[in-house]
């Protein structure tokens, strides 16, 4: 109750403090939202983070729009939530707005203004698997692990179930989500097939060839799952591998981070259909996510600890602060005991985290292509126009300017909107060290070892 | 009934069965449900003391009675929030009013978090209109089989194919159609509200239907000759003597269905991400706290407890309606 009070009063406080600095300029630039009365959905993972901060922190409001933000059961009941317009607009895996423009699952059209995190997620195996894969891992000096571990250290284990006739099954959160392509990578890095999709057949489950069995599991039910044994290792988001951890029931052994560095995360989705209808509402509710994003890394984290407070309260993530914290808070604890610092698991605003590249709209269909569920060639040309379909830097630098106009962010804070193209240099920093150039997708695809190439077609 | 009959027999004995007679009639009734009621309890607190779960112990007595407070004090602080939101919404008008003098100002509802009370409100809410939609249906259609032979063998085989279909089954086809045809851009009812009403009506149509045909098929053949003999009209006779003589059997199966409706309702709401009690167990179960499984236990003890209160309240209604006050009803 006392700290509710403290919590309301620095709310007030910013809001009065922010509101005399914002009103001078709504005038010139920027109108009035044509739609005040918003609502939100998301699923409980710790990087709704910007959407709970611009909620509490009342940049929402801010900007004049009246939001509600609630929890979905699910990525598909979210997306069609998102669709029917029973939601105005969502936390979204950043595979989602493609595969629905493109047409796989429902299609609609599904546009993104704004990045929400960059990492946050990790893989996590039972504690049986996790005693055998550990004989073939390396160890430090002090004994522990050494990290990344790959999936080479995984294979043996696989062969064994498949030897025995046992299926190895293992979760993820949606077939286009960011755990899917992540575990997928991988996996396949260490020799792991996956298996493939053929949605031209209707095969919709991706278990084509597979050697790794990979099925849905909501997130916050993926502990219970690996629990009750039905799944044996699952990529998910935060809170729910230190959740494992703190349940003593599985080890997270490898961040997103150390399987692609500064990996784009989720997205925020929202129709074309509303951007075009309400465009001043568009473009302020992505000021107050890019302020809520701003908030979350601002001093070197130094708001995390608030940040992971309001998360843990039961209408938003509402995992024990703890187990939050541990992630959120610059550490990540692998094997109970062995916490490590990862200062960038989750990164909400730095290395231009909120700007919707084009490059990696692009990464997540070189990997629909790779597992089939794009089933046939597509030119580079292709992916391009897609990607900036679905994208929308033009919205994002809109809004980052106009708040750099009225003095809330510094324009060092963001790429030079003069030139920036909306793609990033060519980028290393891959578990299996290819290097991935969003200009050249074809050439990209055609890397993997496992994996579909050119114009193969299953 | 029995009790009393007892205590007619020994009303002349002597002051052990004057003691015995009170211990039966008004001791007892306090006696025995204190002393179900400790042994549950007790019960309860030795099996969640045994209990581990991956979220730590399961919740006894008293870890769910300090919920209760916990969920109290959320409402209350909620509240606070809620006042504060008004007030700030308010200059938000004045201010905008000042730059832009055309603009309309209006009051916007609340945007924060549901608290457990008014989750049980929205769910009361809902399980009533959903079973007076029922009603609605289900009393007329009954009396019209119950009086008609042909007209319950057209009926009844449909009757008898949707009656044990679970609320679960029907969801998904619900929230397509009313995601299709209530199409409104500034809607009356949360579509959420609509789903989960709709459900529970066809969950909690067919033992009125059945229910009700029956009471109105099995009328005294004595009535229906008076009827005759009268010469009633067709309205008549359905207001004087079918309703009359059908109304415990009406009744029996408002009180069923009432009960279908309430479970229905919290199934369709965690599966339908509907706002009520059934989301707040939900969204625990989601949450994996630590404080998780006695919020749950608490709502489980409310949803209990609104349950017998219902079928209370109906039994209360059919006293007042039923015509024949001696008959004993429990």
């Amino acid at each position: 109750m006392k700290c509710f009070k403290t919590m309301k009063f620095t709310v007030i406080a910013t809001i009065t403090s922010i509101g005399i600095c914002v009103s001078p300029v709504q005038g010139e630039t920027l109108g009035f939202p044509e739609k005040d009365e918003l609502k939100f959905g998301f699923i409980k993972l710790t990087d709704m983070a910007p959407l709970a901060i611009a909620y509490e922190k009342g940049y929402f409001e801010d900007e004049g729009l009246y939001v509600t933000i609630e929890a979905q059961a699910n990525w598909k009941v979210l997306l069609d939530g998102v669709i029917d317009g029973r939601l105005d607009g969502a936390h979204m895996l950043a595979g989602q707005p493609l595969a629905a423009t493109m047409g796989l699952g429902t299609k609609a059209d599904i546009i993104t203004p704004f990045s929400m995190d960059l990492n946050g997620n990790a893989i996590t195996v039972s504690n049986d698997v996790w005693r055998q894969m550990k004989p073939n891992i390396a160890k430090q000096a002090d004994g522990r692990p050494v990290h990344p571990i790959k999936a080479d250290a995984l294979k043996p284990v696989v062969d064994k179930y498949r030897a025995q006739g046992k299926a190895f099954n293992m979760g993820m959160v949606f077939p286009v989500s960011t755990h899917n392509y992540e575990l997928r990578y991988w996996l396949a890095a260490g020799d792991i097939h996956p298996g493939f999709y053929a949605p031209h057949k209707g095969d919709n489950a991706g278990k084509i060839d597979a050697q790794a069995l990979l099925s849905v599991t909501p997130p916050p039910q993926m502990p219970a799952t690996m629990e009750a044994g039905t799944i044996v290792g699952y990529c998910v988001g935060e809170p729910w591998n230190q959740q494992a951890v703190f349940k003593g029931i599985g080890v997270p052994v490898i961040t997103d981070y150390e399987i692609w560095r500064n990996n784009p995360e989720k997205v925020f989705g929202l129709t074309a259909q509303f951007a075009q209808k309400y465009p001043n509402t568009t473009i302020r509710l992505t000021r107050a996510l890019i302020r809520a994003a701003m908030w979350l890394d601002q001093n070197d984290n130094a708001n995390r600890p608030e940040a992971v407070k309001i998360l843990a309260q039961s209408n938003y993530v509402g995992a024990d602060f703890d187990v939050i914290a541990n992630s959120m808070t610059g550490t990540f604890e692998y094997e109970k005991g062995d916490k490590r610092a990862v200062p960038d698991f989750n990164v909400f605003f730095r290395h231009n985290a909120t700007y919707p590249y084009y490059s990696d709209a692009i990464w997540y269909l070189t990997q629909m292509r790779r597992w089939g569920q794009i089933p046939e060639q597509k030119s580079d040309d292709w992916y391009k126009t897609l990607a900036a379909k679905v994208y929308r830097p033009d919205i994002y630098t809109k809004a980052a300017q106009s708040l750099i106009n009225n003095n809330l962010a510094h324009a060092d804070d963001f790429p030079d909107f003069a030139t920036e193209d909306g793609f990033k240099p060519p980028q290393t920093g891959f578990i299996d060290d290819i290097v991935y150039d969003g200009k050249q997708p074809n050439q990209y695809i055609n890397k993997f070892a496992i994996g579909l190439k050119n114009d193969d077609k299953l | 009934m029995t009790t009393g009959l007892v205590a007619h027999k020994h009303m002349a004995g002597s002051v052990i069965s004057i003691l015995k007679t009170l211990f039966n009639s008004g001791i007892k009734r306090v006696l025995m449900p204190a002393t179900g009621g400790i042994v549950f309890l007790l019960f309860w607190s030795i099996a969640a003391q045994n209990i581990d779960t991956s979220l730590g112990k399961f919740p006894g007595p008293a870890a769910v009675i300090q919920q209760f407070g916990v969920l109290y004090q959320e409402h209350v602080s909620e509240s606070d929030k809620e006042a504060a939101f008004f007030v700030r919404q308010q200059q938000r008008n004045e201010q905008r009013i000042a730059q832009d003098p055309n603009y309309v100002a209006k009051i916007r509802a609340y945007t924060g978090k549901n608290t457990f009370p008014q989750q049980i409100v929205t769910s009361l809410v809902t399980v009533l209109s959903g079973f007076l939609l029922a009603v609605v249906i289900a009393i007329p259609l009954g009396i019209a089989i119950g009086l008609s032979e042909s007209l319950n063998m057209a009926i009844s085989p449909i009757v008898q194919l949707f009656k044990p279909v679970s609320p679960l089954a029907w969801l998904p086809l619900v929230t397509m159609v009313v995601s299709a045809v209530y199409v409104t851009p500034d809607p009356w009812v949360e579509k959420a509200f609509l789903t989960s009403m709709i459900t529970v009506t066809l969950c909690c149509l067919w033992p009125m239907v059945i229910n009700t045909s029956i009471g109105v098929a099995a009328i005294d053949s004595d009535l229906v000759n008076v009827s005759r003999v009268l010469q009633l009209s067709a309205l008549k006779h359905v207001q004087k003597i079918v309703l009359p003589a059908s109304i415990p059997m009406m009744f029996t199966g408002m009180r069923l269905s009432l009960g279908i409706a309430w479970m229905v309702l919290i199934a369709a709401e965690m599966l339908a991400q509907n706002p009520g009690l059934g989301k707040f167990i939900w969204d625990e179960y989601q949450n994996g706290s630590s404080e998780s499984l006695s919020r749950i236990m608490a709502s489980v003890l409310v949803i209990g407890f609104i349950g017998y209160l219902l079928d209370r309240a109906m039994l209360q209604l059919q006293r007042m309606f039923s015509w024949d006050k001696s008959s004993e009803i429990r």
